[in-house]
């Protein structure tokens, strides 16, 4: 059965195709426009692997983050940043919030699955 | 697998444009003195989400514009530098450039290199002084606690341990493993000693040791970074991407919690974060957990072949997404096509059943009424797809206004109303440039210099409104400015300079006409911005070909309003159908002021010039549609047949027809694109009877019709 990926990213261009590419990978994708759209779905459904944006409005990766670690379901479920920042200081506040591991932009579409095939398979 | 990422360009045009004019809105309402920090945040935000994109899809003309474009942008946001003028000034001129630059990418439009050289360094320079002048924040002092370094610096610690089993080792290394990146060397055959790089402090390190081996035991010594390491990355460094824990360990944690109910180890790894409350019994089998992973691998795919039925609510809330689609305008303009020609087949229907007896066929003529019904809901409801709001206008303005007012040293408020007010995209898209022009006419002549307004007794800052509003089938769409007006005896002065028909008996509203002949201009120097003398008669023209008309109301000293009249759309017109011989002509109604049969004594021969016709006291000319496309009239005697009066461009005219056969909508046929560009004609339609009738371009008539007079002067 398809595991299903919680794509989060408020540009709408990212997110499509980051969901085209792990579609054809034979991935189930959720796509959310940002933190608080990302926390409302995560809570409705279960998810195999979160990948997020980290600025975007409403709420950022960040925040979004470290609510979904708040949540009994979310404790262990993957969690991987998108970010064009790939600083050190950024990977730091990500690994505080409790994401799993990042993952820089821009990527190619191969990148991306390759990359969510070591995670979840 | 490769995957087409062409397929998302248009996506990321579409979204670089609504983002680059989101930041430029937001640029020109920032208050410089005390900007809002969330709007400084959306600014960035867009910059850096444009960023994203072109660096994704290998636009890296935009990545390096807006790479130091968001450097800027990000020491503003977090308060390093104070927003300034020339701030808002540069990243406007990046907007700019950007724009350009996807244009280029998105249309094949040149790109100025250029401009683009000189913004960027003009960026580079301000990011440069931001640097120089930053406010750098003082360095914590040592004694900075676990908390505080959490998010901070990084640190490279060597890690001596003492004597101990190699279970422990194990365990520590993947412990510690959770702060960050670990490597395991021996030391001098029974100890060994660990690297860890990470952000968190020796206390911590000190906290997990404890739970295996006496602190006191401990050597850790803080090293160099080596190059190349950054923190916690345990692999993929080089390929853009890491991993803060064992793959292996995500992947395990990965599988729910019944899923491990099925597994063969199901040992209780927490999480980073809590490594406080786990001893060394805890981390030992993650460990072997770790060592172990293979199997797991195996088992997770057959766990996951028995469950399948889960998914339902996913797909439901994924449904869910949007509630706009994106359509191409070759879509809708095929469906305003197929909904035209099924208007013409209803009313061939409905005019066929005219003659049929109502009684007898009381149930088919129902249906038809129903049909023709039907089909004027189905063609406003298709007509009003193509329909955009005035705000895609008005919203380039804003800028505009500003850098003009800018330029000329005066002061603007620049006021829009109903910038939600609809109109056909083909119109939408042929107004910006006159709009454009009359824009910056009220800001170059309209809109005296701050002094001269004071002294005039008038606020230092002019009013500019725009706005657009519905009036019965046109949308009128004004600028108006509390400028100086226009001056009549300037204008009639100078078109008596130059020849053109003027005298001081006309009506004001005859002289305002004026500005619109070709090569007018009364502006006493010819500034940058406009008053060259091309212009308003292209405006004009331009709207007129739209089918609109522009009007003006001026008066010296309280400013001046250019009134725009539009129809709503340019696919359907109210027609008024005209008779000449067999030929059935459609008029535009907006043209049409008025019909009469004239009495015999009205029409009188102007020698050389054709004819004229009385019209309450007025006398306009008269022009046979007979002779204009060489036809055999009913009658040649205007007296016998119709007097149409037509009014475009402030002229009038008697059109001589032999009848008036109705007034309908009529679904416009492009001629130019089916056969070719006729004088005279502005379209066609198919009539209910499925026979085609020319439109008639009233304006081009009228200007003919004087030529046609000329001619017959010199003939």
């Amino acid at each position: 059965m398809a595991k299903t990926v919680l794509a989060v990213d408020d540009s709408s261009s990212l997110r499509q195709m980051v969901a085209f590419s792990l579609k054809a990978a034979g991935y189930h994708v959720i796509e959310a426009v940002d933190g608080q759209d990302g926390l409302e779905k995560a809570r409705n459904q279960t998810v195999d692997l979160v990948l997020t944006d980290q600025n975007m409005p409403r709420m950022d990766g960040l925040s979004l983050i470290k609510l979904l670690r708040g949540m009994a379901n979310y404790q262990k479920v993957p969690i991987l940043m998108l970010t064009t920042e790939s600083g050190d200081e950024m990977k730091a506040q990500g690994r505080a919030a409790g994401a799993n591991g990042w993952l820089v932009k821009p990527f190619d579409p191969q990148r991306l699955i390759e990359v969510v095939k070591k995670v979840i398979g | 697998m490769t995957i087409d990422m062409s397929q998302f360009f248009q996506v990321f045009f579409d979204e670089a444009e609504e983002l680059l004019a989101e930041m430029e809105r937001l640029l020109l309402a920032v208050d410089v003195a005390a900007p809002d920090a969330e709007d400084l945040n959306a600014i960035f935000r867009s910059a850096h989400s444009i960023k994203g994109g072109a660096a994704t899809f290998g636009l890296s003309d935009m990545t390096e514009v807006t790479h130091i474009l968001e450097s800027l942008l990000d020491t503003i946001r977090k308060g390093e530098l104070a927003l300034t003028i020339q701030h808002v000034d540069a990243f406007l001129s990046s907007k700019d450039i950007l724009k350009m630059q996807l244009d280029g990418h998105r249309h094949g439009a040149t790109v100025d290199q250029d401009t683009v050289a000189d913004v960027r360094m003009l960026l580079q320079s301000l990011l440069q002084d931001s640097l120089s002048n930053a406010v750098v924040p003082v360095p914590s002092v040592s004694t900075a606690t676990s908390q505080e370094n959490a998010a901070g610096a990084v640190h490279c610690f060597r890690i001596e341990l003492p004597q101990v089993a190699q279970r422990d080792v194990d365990a520590l290394a993947t412990e510690l493993g959770l702060l960050g990146q670990i490597s395991t060397a021996p030391l001098d055959g029974k100890r060994f000693v660990l690297t860890l790089t990470t952000t968190e402090s020796v206390s911590d390190i000190v906290a997990i040791c404890s739970f295996v081996l006496d602190p006191d035991e401990l050597k850790i010594t803080e090293q160099a970074i080596p190059a190349g390491s950054a923190t916690g990355d345990i692999n993929g460094e080089e390929q853009g991407y890491g991993f803060f824990q064992p793959l292996e360990q995500i992947r395990n944690n990965a599988k729910t919690d019944e899923e491990r109910g099925y597994g063969f180890f199901a040992p209780f790894v927490p999480n980073g974060g809590g490594q406080t409350a786990v001893g060394a019994e805890a981390a030992r089998p993650a460990a072997d957990q770790t060592r172990h992973a293979p199997p797991i691998e195996a088992t997770e795919v057959n766990i996951n072949e028995k469950k399948t039925p889960v998914r339902r609510e996913s797909d439901k809330a994924g449904a869910a997404e949007s509630s706009s689609i994106r359509v191409s305008i070759e879509k809708v303009d095929q469906l305003i096509n197929l909904v035209g020609e099924l208007v013409i087949t209803q009313a061939m229907i409905e005019q066929r059943s005219d003659g049929l007896d109502p009684m007898l066929h009381e149930r088919l003529l129902s249906s038809v009424s129903q049909l023709t019904r039907n089909t004027r809901d189905l063609q406003e409801a298709v007509m009003s797809i193509r329909m955009m709001p005035m705000d895609y206008v008005f919203s380039r303005f804003p800028r505009m206004v500003r850098d003009l007012a800018g330029k000329l040293g005066k002061k603007v408020d620049f006021i829009t109303h109903g910038a939600a007010t609809e109109l056909d995209k083909g119109l939408i898209e042929r107004i910006v440039d006159p709009l454009t022009h009359l824009v910056r006419n009220s800001i170059d002549h309209g809109i005296e210099m701050p002094a001269a307004r004071a002294a005039a007794g008038k606020s230092e800052s002019g009013r500019l409104f725009l706005s657009a509003g519905h009036q019965g089938g046109n949308i009128v769409i004004e600028v108006s400015d509390d400028g100086g007006g226009l001056n009549r005896e300037r204008i009639l002065a100078k078109a008596l300079q130059q020849g053109l028909p003027a005298s001081d008996a006309m009506s004001d509203s005859e002289v305002w006409q004026l500005i619109f002949a070709p090569g007018f201009s009364t502006a006493e120097a010819v500034t940058d911005v406009s008053g060259r003398g091309v212009g308003m008669d292209v405006v004009k023209r331009n709207i007129t070909a739209m089918g609109g008309t522009v009007d003006i109301r001026s008066a010296k000293g309280f400013g001046t309003t250019m009134s725009i009249s539009l129809p709503l759309t340019l696919a359907i017109l109210d027609g008024m159908s005209v008779k000449v011989g067999d030929e059935i002509y459609i008029l535009p109604l907006g043209f049409v002021t008025e019909s009469l049969q004239p009495a015999p004594d009205d029409i009188k021969q102007i020698s050389g010039q054709g004819c004229v016709v009385k019209v309450r006291g007025d006398y306009l000319p008269l022009i046979p549609l007979y002779q204009m496309f060489d036809i055999t009239p009913r009658f040649t005697d205007p007296s016998a047949g119709i007097i149409v009066i037509l009014e475009a461009d402030g002229k009038k005219a008697g059109l001589f027809v032999d009848d008036l056969v109705g007034q309908q909508q009529v679904v416009v046929k492009n001629l130019e694109s089916n056969y070719r560009k006729v004088a005279g004609i502005s379209g066609a339609t198919i009539l209910g009877d499925g026979g085609v009738s020319l439109i008639l371009d009233v304006s081009a008539l009228l200007r003919s019709s004087q030529q046609l007079g000329l001619e017959s002067a010199f003939t």
